[in-house]
């Protein structure tokens, strides 16, 4: 009998560590509440990144620490946001973009909060009058194409959406379904600002007849049919994806790279402008209405390019890569919000008629 | 018929009481992580707006679409479940029965499809659909997922068949072969029936892992496909449209009431392997037998083995040549920033949350089929049923549950660390109980008595008889609930986590970003955890086959 209860000895050794584990939990817990700072909660989604550093200098700034929170994809940090109304989750609330802002705003879940640090800002990304929601950073979603891949085809890189329309791009183009992504949709958009609203059905069912494939989401698009990627595996060497996307394949290539393997069609482009908020229910207003502040500041502003590589909303500094071989593109297309909000999913259940039946 | 035995032993009542006070912990248990959060998140969703609004109900059942979605969920989920029990029961075959080299290897490696990412194994498996290839026409079909099905969910036979079939008394075979019975008769008449509640029990699990599969569905089966759970998580996360998720958790809860209704209806319910304890039943495969296992271990090796072959590959195909880049990677790009995960905490954490999970699942599942067995008729068929409903009910409608349901103390649970590893038992709990009933339903009576007729309590009858009957079971239950940990990413998206990142969210993490080294660093961590997943299950293993003295 000793030995069979040695078939037990593995589950209890696994108490026992998670045990200690948990030991080691509540020793730094209690290092935290025997200092007298105020923590505040961001929550956000699962891209969020800064320097370790960056929030160093703030708590040392104002003695408030801050806890990040990630919750899923930018869609499902909203939808959190909306269902925890009554008790929310944090106290800032980061990463909510231009697609999903009406749904926010008209949920009431933000105070309002006019950051002095606004004046740095372009007034074209700031969609709220009231200062419900602050911009943080902007990502624009762009064709990218494959260098090599291309110039092997014998094709020039496209210039507009218009010639994507062209037989010889015939089985060159990979999307995302707008109806379970985020790039998806806002290429979608993008077609909805250039051919408006009545337009652009026409303009997509050309383009479905000239052999497109539709990926799930953004890493099985760029990483399982892309051909362009240091890392992917496809053979289709025109991908939506992002303006930063080219430097984001120079920063991580595997070994220094003389060019980027990828490119990004300028005009293509789609505005994504991303937001923080004060989540409504917050004990601590004050606190929070500083880490906006903060996030407006130099310090974080030029953190931002590495660590999200999306741009930064204020003219700080960009890092050499994305001078080199990102775009930031002159005029993108941008959808206002409410129009956004009022016909996204009818707008998209149209798409799918059109490309997937 | 054994619990006949029991119930003369002791007063009815007393018996009663007993069994209640087994049950109360995976009641508990399963109210607070499931039950509770669920139907809060429903009931949210038909009161949308402050108003039932049944009409809603009749809407969304009676849309073509709907009935579309659900037809195929429900024909590739029959079908899936079919094709997996047909191929993986040789490998089961071998697991129980043969004696050969590199075994308990195989039987470890077949676990690591379960713990992939779906999003690693997806690419991998369109890299094997690639475009010029001859597989090039299941890109984007029904067939590239009912196949990757079969890849997922292979182990889930092999191992539970295979537990159970090494427990079969090889001498009952061999006393029909001795009476003229060819090895085939034997095997239908002789060892399937024997076998026929472990396999029930898998092939169900089977069955509600496809019927409510989403990432395999959603990437390989390309945008013209959708399951119900697949639906439930589109109206909710990008409609956040909770009436129509509501409407359709429950066509989908129905659907699996109703599967497990027919399951029960086959009288499925008594394993009648005789569990035994001491000698090997492995022989050395002779004859046709070496024909089945090579084609085995071949067919194996073409379906899982090619997939991973290609990501462990991967994962040190530098630029210029085989090499350690992408693993030195891990500890370096990124680093001072606060999404940094440096790999071995990501390692500590999956296993902290991997054992806190299966010893979680091992407790309330065998519990729960303890329970299970000392319960009889109808009662039984319902409680067992109930414990199988998680498995059934879309990851979304639990996950923000929770969100809406556990933050009023007492358990204002949201943000406790404690949610990621019960929301991952309460997957492997169906799997214990499936693994465990069988193999407790046929402990012999005989041993029972025969303990307490030499004045064991009861105590020492459950300690010195069941308890060592069941080593194994409960070592293969546990093995599963500890890769479902591993591997498990779909339920703690919807949580807001504690900052303990899994070597699932570090591959999440490095998907992120284009760039050879984010991909190369994804493939480098997805070997490490099948690395790990084969050691976890090498040495549940090998714990469960150390062998006891026979009685």
């Amino acid at each position: 009998m000793n030995r069979s209860i040695r078939a037990f000895a593995v589950p209890l050794a696994g108490l026992l560590v998670i045990a200690a584990c948990g030991d080691d939990d509540a020793a730094t817990g209690d290092d935290g509440s025997s200092n007298e700072d105020v923590t505040i909660t961001l929550v956000t989604h699962d891209s969020f990144n800064v320097s370790e550093s960056v929030f160093e200098a703030f708590t040392a700034d104002t003695g408030v620490n801050v806890e990040v929170r990630p919750a899923g994809d930018a869609g499902a940090v909203v939808n959190q946001a909306i269902l925890t109304k009554d008790d929310p989750q944090g106290d800032v609330l980061f990463g909510i973009d231009n697609t999903f802002l009406s749904r926010a705003l008209d949920e009431d879940l933000f105070l309002a909060h006019e950051s002095p640090a606004l004046d740095r800002v372009d007034d074209e990304v700031e969609l709220d009058d009231e200062h419900r929601v602050t911009p943080i950073d902007t990502g624009d979603v762009c064709l990218n194409y494959d260098k090599a891949g291309l110039a092997a085809a014998g094709l020039e890189p496209p210039s507009t959406l218009d010639e994507l329309l062209d037989p010889t791009y015939a089985g060159t183009l990979v999307i995302e379904n707008p109806a379970t992504s985020s790039p998806g949709l806002a290429f979608l958009l993008a077609t909805v600002a250039e051919y408006g609203e009545d337009g652009w059905q026409g303009y997509w069912e050309s383009l479905a007849a000239n052999d497109i494939e539709v990926a799930a989401g953004w890493e099985e698009a760029y990483y399982g049919s892309f051909s362009g990627s240091g890392g992917s595996t496809g053979d289709r060497p025109v991908v939506v994806s992002y303006a930063s996307s080219p430097p984001a394949e120079v920063i991580f290539a595997e070994e220094p790279l003389a060019d980027a393997p990828t490119g990004v069609v300028a005009d293509s482009c789609y505005r994504q402008i991303e937001f923080a908020g004060i989540l409504s229910g917050t004990e601590h207003e004050t606190e929070a209405q500083q880490l906006i502040d903060f996030m407006l500041s130099d310090t974080f502003q030029s953190d931002i390019p590495l660590n999200m590589f999306v741009y930064p909303v204020t003219d700080v500094d960009l890092p050499d890569e994305f001078v080199q071989y990102g775009v930031e593109a002159d005029d993108p297309y941008l959808v206002d919000a409410d129009t956004v909000a009022r016909n996204r999913d009818e707008w998209i259940e149209e798409w799918t008629d059109i490309v997937l039946r | 018929m054994d619990r006949g035995v029991d119930r003369h032993r002791a007063p009815l009542t007393r018996r009663r009481v007993v069994t209640a006070g087994i049950f109360a912990i995976p009641t508990a248990f399963l109210a607070v992580f499931f039950l509770v959060p669920a139907t809060t998140l429903v009931l949210t969703g038909l009161r949308d707006g402050g108003s039932w609004d049944l009409g809603e109900v009749g809407r969304v059942l009676g849309s073509s679409s709907t009935r579309r979605v659900a037809w195929f969920t429900l024909w590739q989920a029959a079908v899936s479940t079919v094709l997996t029990v047909v191929v993986a029961l040789p490998a089961a075959w071998i697991i129980g029965r043969v004696q050969m080299r590199g075994r308990a290897l195989f039987a470890a490696v077949l676990v690591v499809p379960f713990v992939l990412p779906t999003v690693v194994v997806g690419t991998a498996f369109l890299a094997v659909l690639d475009r010029g290839g001859p597989l090039a026409g299941l890109r984007q079909s029904a067939a590239a997922v009912i196949l990757a099905h079969v890849f997922f969910n292979y182990a889930v036979i092999a191992r539970t068949v295979g537990a159970a079939w090494a427990a079969v008394d090889p001498s009952t075979e061999e006393a029909a072969r001795t009476l003229g019975a060819s090895r085939w008769t034997a095997f239908l008449t002789v060892v399937l029936p024997q076998l026929r509640s472990a396999l029930a029990g898998a092939a169900s699990i089977v069955f509600l892992f496809t019927f409510t599969s989403f990432g395999v569905v959603k990437i390989l089966g390309g945008p013209r496909i959708a399951t119900i759970e697949v639906e439930i998580h589109r109206v909710t996360t990008e409609l956040l449209d909770l009436r129509v998720a509501a409407v359709l958790s429950l066509l989908q809860l129905a659907a699996v009431i109703a599967a497990l209704a027919l399951y029960r209806r086959a009288g499925v319910r008594h394993g009648s392997g005789r569990l035994r304890s001491g000698q090997s039943t492995l022989h050395r495969p002779v004859g046709v037998e070496r024909i089945v296992v090579a084609m085995t271990v071949l067919s194996a090796g073409a379906l899982l083995g090619a997939p991973i072959a290609s990501l462990v590959w991967r994962s040190f195909d530098n630029a210029s040549g085989p090499g350690l880049a992408y693993y030195r990677a891990l500890d370096s790009v990124g680093r001072g920033s606060i999404a940094f995960v440096p790999p071995t905490e990501a390692i500590r954490n999956s296993l902290g949350f991997g054992f806190a999970a299966a010893t979680t699942a091992l407790v309330v599942g065998g519990l729960a089929a303890i329970g299970l067995h000392r319960l009889g008729g109808r009662a039984r068929g319902l409680a067992d049923s109930s414990l199988m409903l998680p498995l059934g009910t879309s990851a979304v409608t639990v996950g923000l549950g929770f969100l809406i349901a556990l933050d009023d103390p007492p358990l204002d649970l949201r943000t406790s660390p404690i949610l990621i590893p019960a929301a991952q038992a309460i997957i492997a709990v169906p799997f214990v109980v499936r693994t465990m009933l069988p193999a407790i339903d046929s402990v012999p009576s005989r041993l029972r008595d025969a303990a307490s007729t030499l004045g064991a309590s009861p105590w020492r009858v459950w300690t010195n008889v069941d308890l060592r009957l069941l080593r194994r079971p409960a070592l293969v239950a546990y093995g599963f609930a500890f890769a479902i940990s591993l591997g498990e990413f779909g339920a703690t998206v919807f949580i807001a986590r504690a900052d303990a990142p899994t070597v699932p969210v570090a591959i999440f993490r490095a998907l992120g970003q284009p760039g050879a080294l984010n991909i190369g660093q994804a493939m480098a961590l997805s070997t490490i955890l099948l690395t790990m997943t084969t050691v976890v299950m090498l040495v549940v293993d090998r714990v469960g086959d150390a062998r006891v003295g026979g009685f």
